[in-house]
């Protein structure tokens, strides 16, 4: 039986930067040069004021898990080889949050809050930026 | 500028289900159509009176673009003045009533007519895989979670994190929803459950079980909403819009500002001061019950109760048949009916429960309701105030 593909991004102009940042192990994430906050998913314009001055920074790839689930059902057939496996939106240290999964570690003791950094895993032809336990 | 009273639900239509399916394999043009027709007969009213379409749906012809009200007003020989496809997930009928009450108060419509229908039961086209990984589905789709369960699910953990609230607390509204289908003959789940069956039923994505969760089923439902001067006509006394607000705060999980706190805070604030009551005029609620949390977090949002005693609020059945907050009367989308966007038949549940049309499960002295749709992943909400003379 042939195993099903995971669906993986499909990349567009906003995204190319990020995703072959990810391909070096290295977490991007934008920052606008007129309110300096910082944007996650990257886009052409700052969300929180409005204007075009976004620059790419590299994140420290640390943060807390804001919160979680563990998937008993997959979401969609090719993942239903990882089952039981937890999604989660990560809260990076510069402040944005991002969907990723938990990863190496015992999933019954992963909770709100807890520290974990960015490990880079191949899926495919891509590398996306996962998490685990500090 | 404010629209309370600017018009009147006069009409309310659906269809039967069996086993939560449409019968005789009838099609998604075809059930919309016998709702429309049902509730323009409700209202004593004609296709050839309507003069504003709205509608919105997940199904559509395969090809570039839907046009929901574009291609229904053809099925249905309808060609309006005011059309409006606003798509929002399954608030979009409460927007629906906003939208359409505004273009009536200033006189660019009389007769507004508002659809929805879905077999995605029949076609068995529902699952949890997320969208295809474009756009802004590129960075959630690819870590697999279960779409839309799962940002539920992290709504529910981050609640219980901050504020200790439980599966028991949960399970409360699904036991209370389930008490109020008991009492209405066209829900789909009638069966008694247990809080301890709640617990006990499968975990979909922790910490949400399969009892946490709506039905998946078809269904139709239409809304006929008149100007004042029409309603004098109509065959039934009208329903009042007295208030109504709509929101949105994100699109994926990811952006939710707060995941403890929903939109309804502000459309529910916005329908509020339009209607001009307090929480203690309301006689009977119908909220979003996509999952149980939906649910918790809405009641926080729309001020019923304090943020993060939502659990406490819901104990001991307060809000099944007999409790002193009468909610989801109909049996609600965990055990009535949930055909993918369910927002249309809170709205004529509400109809039904003020015009005391609901037999066993009528709420005595029903004189306002509130009714709140969310759409999406808790993305949309809008909340609508109705009332009686
Ligand atoms: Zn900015």
């Amino acid at each position: 039986m042939d195993e099903i593909m995971k669906p993986l991004p499909i990349i567009d102009n906003d995204s190319k930067f990020f995703w072959e940042g990810c391909e070096k192990n290295k977490l991007f994430i934008q920052q606008c040069q007129s309110c300096s906050l910082h944007i996650f998913y990257p886009r052409i314009l700052c969300p929180h004021c409005g204007e075009e001055n976004v620059t790419w920074v590299e994140a420290s790839g640390e943060g807390t898990i804001y919160s979680y689930t563990i998937a008993r059902r997959a979401g969609g057939p090719a993942f239903k080889g990882d089952l039981p496996y937890c999604v989660a939106l990560v809260e990076l240290e510069e402040g944005v949050r991002m969907m990723t999964n938990i990863i190496d570690t015992d999933m019954e003791a992963i909770h709100c809050n807890q520290k974990v950094k960015v490990v880079f895993q191949k899926v495919g032809e891509m590398a996306l930026p996962m998490f685990t336990p500090v | 500028m404010s629209i309370k009273n600017a018009a009147a639900i006069v009409g309310v239509g659906d269809i039967e289900l069996e086993d939560g399916k449409v019968k005789d394999g009838l099609s998604v043009m075809q059930i919309q159509a016998i709702a429309a027709k049902r509730a323009l007969d409700d209202a004593g009213l004609s296709k050839s009176d309507v003069d504003g379409l709205f509608v919105a749906g997940l199904w559509g012809v395969p090809g570039v673009g839907t046009f929901p009200s574009v291609v229904m007003g053809e099925y249905l020989g309808i060609e309006p003045n005011y059309t409006d496809s606003t798509q929002i997930g399954g608030s979009s009928f409460e927007a629906h009533i906003g939208h359409a009450a505004a273009a009536i108060q200033a006189g660019l419509c009389e007769v507004a007519l508002i659809l929805y229908g879905s077999t995605q039961k029949s076609e068995r086209s529902r699952s949890l895989a997320g969208r295809p990984p474009t756009f802004t589905a590129q960075y959630e789709t690819p870590f697999g979670l279960p779409s839309p369960a799962g940002a539920y699910a992290m709504a529910a953990n981050r609640h219980m994190h901050q504020y200790g609230t439980t599966n028991e607390d949960l399970a409360e509204i699904a036991v209370a929803t389930r008490k109020w289908a008991q009492l209405n003959p066209f829900a789909t789940k009638r069966d008694t459950i247990s809080i301890e069956d709640v617990l006990q039923s499968p975990m979909i994505t922790d910490p949400l079980h399969l009892l946490d969760c709506c039905l998946v089923t078809d269904g139709a439902g239409a809304v006929v909403l008149v100007s004042p001067e029409r309603a004098k006509d109509c065959r039934k006394k009208p329903v009042w819009i007295l208030g109504q607000g709509e929101a949105h705060s994100h699109w994926s999980i990811q952006a939710m500002p707060d995941l403890t706190v929903t939109s309804a805070a502000q459309s529910g604030k916005r329908a509020f001061e339009m209607a001009g009551v307090g929480h203690d005029d309301i006689d009977f609620v119908e909220i979003y019950d996509s999952f149980t949390i939906t649910v918790l977090l809405t009641l926080e949002s729309l001020g019923f109760c304090k943020r993060g005693e939502g659990g406490d609020f819901v104990k001991n059945q307060r809000t099944a048949p007999g409790g002193d907050f009468p909610m989801n009367t109909n049996g609600g989308g965990l055990s009535y009916a949930h055909p993918g966007m369910y927002g249309i038949f809170l709205i004529i549940e509400a109809v039904r429960q003020l015009r005391g049309e609901c037999g066993e499960r009528q709420v005595k002295e029903a004189k306002i309701g509130l009714v709140n749709g969310t759409g999406g992943t808790l993305s949309s909400t809008s909340v609508v105030i109705l009332g009686r003379d």
